[in-house]
């Protein structure tokens, strides 16, 4: 046995490795759900959605349907025994609509055939009769009528009402911000595999298999036991998939029920579209009162969302757009009203920041606002108006910001960005150019991390060590292309000192790790990584007693490094050590168990520590419109990020870029629109614009800020999945200061179309 | 991206029938009108035989097959993947004569003894093709749904021979979406994979 030397640094967390699925993915070799080979018998599935916003149901007559060419079986309410609602949170969500419809394309009823083309043509066949009840199909509507699906919420620090009547200016004024669909490049999907005694396997595209799993229980009168959910990876999630899975699992479920057949139901574009919910759009009223220096003395707002039928996430949702309207900057006397309007449009749900986006968006367009108002750059007015660091520190929510990094980071972004010769340059463009006009935006982004719901806050992990060294990994979190099977398993090789390709991830499944949180809230690393940790750290400790009792020291003199073990001088190899412990009857298993920490939260007086700290970063973006088109360029953009001790710099950078792209274009081309009968008229990429390759700025500059995270989560990294989305506020910003430019301060609302650009401009002539 | 030949959206003009949207009777509106009742004769089935990934393969097909579908269904090509059906998010991508199509756009009973490539053929065993190991060395993805769909596509236009800086390559590759936003190490994947093709 050979003596090693110590190294000090981590040999697998902190590296830029690539994706473990990346091989597949270039030889097209990765299945998703719709790629697992097909058991013989399957059935394919097809759903017959409503043709009216808000309708009494008089009559379905389904007997077409069920005589037509391939069809196997026809399900609607009517045939379901057990449970129809699969609300998640609360009740309201139907699987098929029940003598009432409240929006285009609800489900009303399901068909498996022999092929997708017969269920499909089926599903047109039934008779359906409506009686048309009035439909509520916008924000303003709702607002007018008091149609909300869940209370009104109010948060409130000092007296906004006292400091906007003492304050030396005051705007007020009104802006909306659109909604977004998720348009994952894989659809909705899932496969039905009825087994013995009644048992279902479920394989779904969903970043929340025991959800899925215990919906479908549900509706088929099953224990939870009786059903497995399993999904491997999906192709892009982006909160999509969180919620807006359950339906289609439980149509293949029930569909598999009735036929004692496999289902598959994968939703068509179109229909994925018009079926499932998307981001929140939002009206924002603002009443802000401010001194000669922008210092915000008291603000008001009131944030009213659609959130479509049913409530779904979206109490949750709106909550944290509440506590996302400070941003990075502290409010001394602030009111938040938050109204979650029913709408007869689909129910709208999670998608990437959960409604922080929107609440920053309020924020963040006061700021401009302000700036305008008192002829200053808006930086400026923003770094006024920022947190401190041991007083103005306290969160609307009664939260302190302890790991307050914005002013440094902001800092450090605006020198490498060049910002203040560019803000001077912009000007002087803009001087000059009567038809093209420059605009430039720095915002920053502070975003909490972690469940507002408190008891979201856990995971759970399962680590195999088999006797010939080779370890297999499974955890709750799920796979949607965000690096998080690397990460984990990047932390598992680093506890057991193995190389990465010795940890093998496998599927989530509920028949692993049960009763899982959903892989949602950038949560995923933080919380299935240190469960991770935990499984893996108590099978290390039960080996190195082993080692110990072999080399004679103590326990905590043995290290697990390169695939060796070693203490006092003496060394083993892993597999040999393993070897070892089977024979010595020494369990190679165990599970792993976390729950984030300093969590304080009172749901009922919003006061509290909703969060385990926060993620920051900033954007610079400057563009260029044209006065007389509306056409839009985005000319450079500069990222700061901060992801803290990055666990993979690779991935991290990736989620960075990915985030900022995603929210450009719910900000500039993602625009969804419903015509008078309350249908979805951008439901297919053809009418609704994702952005492209070539959206993407031609001069795109991103860096990761360096500084660990002052709190205990996996390996001092920060999580990464939704704040850069933020990001994408500096683009609308931009725009709207060329805007401004052009036509002096206007109402203007995200997206920023084209259209939008140009009716702005023309407003003002 | 233009497509040869015939497509799926003029043959199935020609004959009617759609595949398409679930819509119930009595719904108004043109995108959701309902088509006729009755449906379509079922067509003959058509016997082709193409080049698939360099080996002669016989298929029977309903004529209103997709090549995508051809591609997934019938001969179990699982890579190329479908995002819209629809011909507008370049998932579907491959060569075609060597030449990228959208899989979903081409009717495969149109192929009779033409040469398609996939992902599936385009690694020479072990060895990837440069634009496969340049996908992986840059991150050109994150879920990996787009990838096949990028990297045929990306192929296609180097077998173009046009000329290729960073700003020709976003333009070329803007039919292939990537939901996850990760073009910048799509591009650059491209852009080394054009200085050694
Ligand atoms: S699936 Fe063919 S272009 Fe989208
Ligand atoms: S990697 Fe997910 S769509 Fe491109």
């Amino acid at each position: 046995m050979n003596a090693l030397p110590e190294p000090a640094i981590p040999e697998t967390v902190h590296r830029a490795i690539a994706h473990d699925s990346a091989d597949k993915h270039v030889r097209g070799a990765a299945l998703y759900v719709d790629d697992i080979p097909e058991p013989r018998d399957l059935l394919h599935a097809a759903i017959g959605w409503s043709s009216r916003a808000h309708a009494r149901i008089l009559s379905l007559d389904l007997a077409a349907v069920a005589a037509a060419p391939g069809v196997v079986a026809v399900l609607a309410a009517r045939d379901l025994t057990a449970s129809n609602d699969i609300g998640p949170v609360l009740p309201g969500d139907p699987v098929f609509a029940d003598g009432l419809v409240e929006y285009h394309g609800q489900s009303i009823f399901a068909v498996a055939a022999d092929c997708v083309g017969a269920a499909r043509r089926a599903a047109r066949l039934a008779r359906v009769e409506y009686q048309d009840l009035p439909a509520v199909l916008t924000i303003e509507q709702a607002l007018a009528d008091e149609s909300y699906i869940l209370p009104t919420r109010i948060l409130r620090r000092g007296d906004a009402a006292a400091a906007l009547a003492g304050a030396s200016r005051r705007l007020k004024g009104r802006f909306g911000v659109g909604g977004q669909d998720h348009f994952y490049l894989e659809g909705q999907v899932a496969m039905a595999v009825p087994g013995e005694d009644g048992d279902m396997l479920i394989h779904s595209s969903t970043q929340h298999p025991t959800e899925v799993q215990h919906l479908v229980a549900k509706v088929l009168g099953l224990p939870d036991h009786a059903v497995v959910t399993e999904v491997r990876r999906m192709g892009g999630g982006f909160g999509g998939k969180e919620t807006q899975a359950a339906i289609v699992a439980c149509v293949a479920a029930l569909l598999a029920r009735r036929t004692g057949r496999p289902v598959k139901l994968r939703l068509d574009r179109d229909d994925d579209m018009i079926l499932t919910g998307k981001r929140h759009d939002f009206l924002i009223d603002y009443d802000v009162g401010f001194g000669a220096d922008g210092r915000i003395a008291g603000v008001e707002f009131m944030l009213a969302s659609r959130c479509g039928m049913s409530p779904d996430l979206s109490a949750s949702i709106n909550d944290r757009a509440m506590f996302h309207a400070d941003n990075c900057y502290f409010l001394q006397n602030v009111t938040i009203v938050s109204h979650r309007c029913k709408t007869h449009t689909v129910s709208n749900t999670a998608f990437r920041g959960f409604g922080g986006p929107q609440g920053m968006m309020a924020i963040e367009y006061v700021m401009d606002e302000i700036a305008r108002d008192l002829g200053l750059d808006p930086l400026e007015v923003r770094k006024a108006n920022f947190y401190g660091t041991t007083e103005r520190n306290v969160t609307p929510y009664g939260m302190t910001v302890e790991d307050n990094i914005i002013p440094a980071l902001v800092a450090e972004l605006e020198a490498s960005s060049d910002y203040a010769a560019r803000r001077a340059a912009v000007d002087e463009f803009n001087r000059t150019s009567p038809w093209l006009k420059k605009g430039l935006a720095l915002t920053p982004v502070k975003f909490g991390i972690s469940f507002t719901a408190k008891h979201l806050n856990q995971a759970g992990a399962l680590v195999h060590v088999y006797t010939d060294g080779s370890i297999q990994l499974n955890h709750g979190g799920t796979e949607m292309g965000q690096g998080l099977f690397v990460k984990v398993a990047q932390v598992v090789a680093e506890e057991l000192g193995v190389a990465l390709d010795r940890v093998k991830l496998t599927a989530t499944s509920t028949a692993k790790v049960p009763n899982t949180s959903p892989t949602a809230a950038s949560s995923g690393a933080d919380l299935n990584g240190k469960a991770a940790q935990a499984a893996a750290r108590t099978i290390r400790e039960r080996l190195a007693d082993l080692a110990a009792a072999r080399f004679g020291v103590p326990a905590d003199a043995i290290t697990f490094r390169d695939g060796q073990v070693s203490g006092g001088g003496q060394v083993i190899a892993f597999p040999d050590l393993v070897k070892a412990a089977y024979f010595a009857r020494i369990q190679l298993s165990a599970t792993g168990f976390y729950t984030t920490p300093r969590l304080d939260w009172n749901e009922a007086t919003h006061q509290g520590r909703p969060f385990f700290y926060f993620a920051y970063g900033a954007s610079v973006s400057e563009v260029a419109i044209d006065v007389l088109t509306g056409e839009t360029k985005i000319l450079r953009v500069d990222i700061l990020h901060d992801c803290g001790r990055s666990l993979n710099p690779a991935i991290d950078l990736g989620q960075v870029e990915g985030g900022f792209v995603q929210g450009m274009g719910w900000l500039t081309t993602e625009e969804l629109a419903w015509d008078a009968a309350g249908r979805l008229t951008t439901h297919a990429p053809s009418t609704y614009k994702i952005p492209t390759a070539s959206d993407v700025p031609r001069d795109f500059r991103v860096a990761l800020y360096r500084g660990d995270n002052r709190e205990d989560a996996i390996y001092r990294s920060k999580a990464v999945g939704e704040p850069p989305l933020m990001l994408g506020i500096s683009v609308f910003h931009a725009l709207k200061d060329a805007v401004a430019a052009a036509a002096g301060p206007v109402r203007f609302d995200a997206p920023a179309t084209p259209e939008r650009v140009l009716l702005a401009i023309e407003a003002n002539r | 991206m233009t497509i040869r030949n015939f497509t799926r959206r003029e043959f199935l003009r020609d004959t009617a029938a759609t595949g398409g949207a679930a819509a119930i009777a009595g719904s108004g509106g043109k995108a959701w009108a309902v088509p006729a009742a009755a449906d379509p004769p079922v067509p003959t089935q058509h016997r082709v035989t193409i080049r698939l990934n360099g080996t002669e393969r016989a298929l029977q097909l309903d004529p209103r097959t997709s090549l995508l579908d051809a591609l997934r269904e019938q001969l179990y090509l699982t890579g190329t993947k479908k995002g819209c059906d629809m011909g507008a998010c370049g998932a579907c991508t491959v060569l075609l004569d060597g030449k990228r199509v959208n899989a979903c756009l081409v009717l495969a009973a149109r192929l009779d003894g033409r040469e398609v490539k996939t992902i599936e053929g385009l690694a020479d065993g072990d060895q990837l093709h440069p634009l496969q190991a340049a996908f992986i060395e840059h991150d050109g993805f994150q879920c990996g749904y787009c990838t096949p769909g990028q990297i045929m596509s990306a192929a296609g236009l180097l077998n173009e021979g046009r000329p290729l800086d960073e700003h020709s390559i976003r333009e070329w590759m803007s039919g292939n979406i990537c939901r996850c936003g990760a073009y910048p190490n799509i591009v650059s994947a491209i852009r080394q994979a054009s200085g050694r093709a």
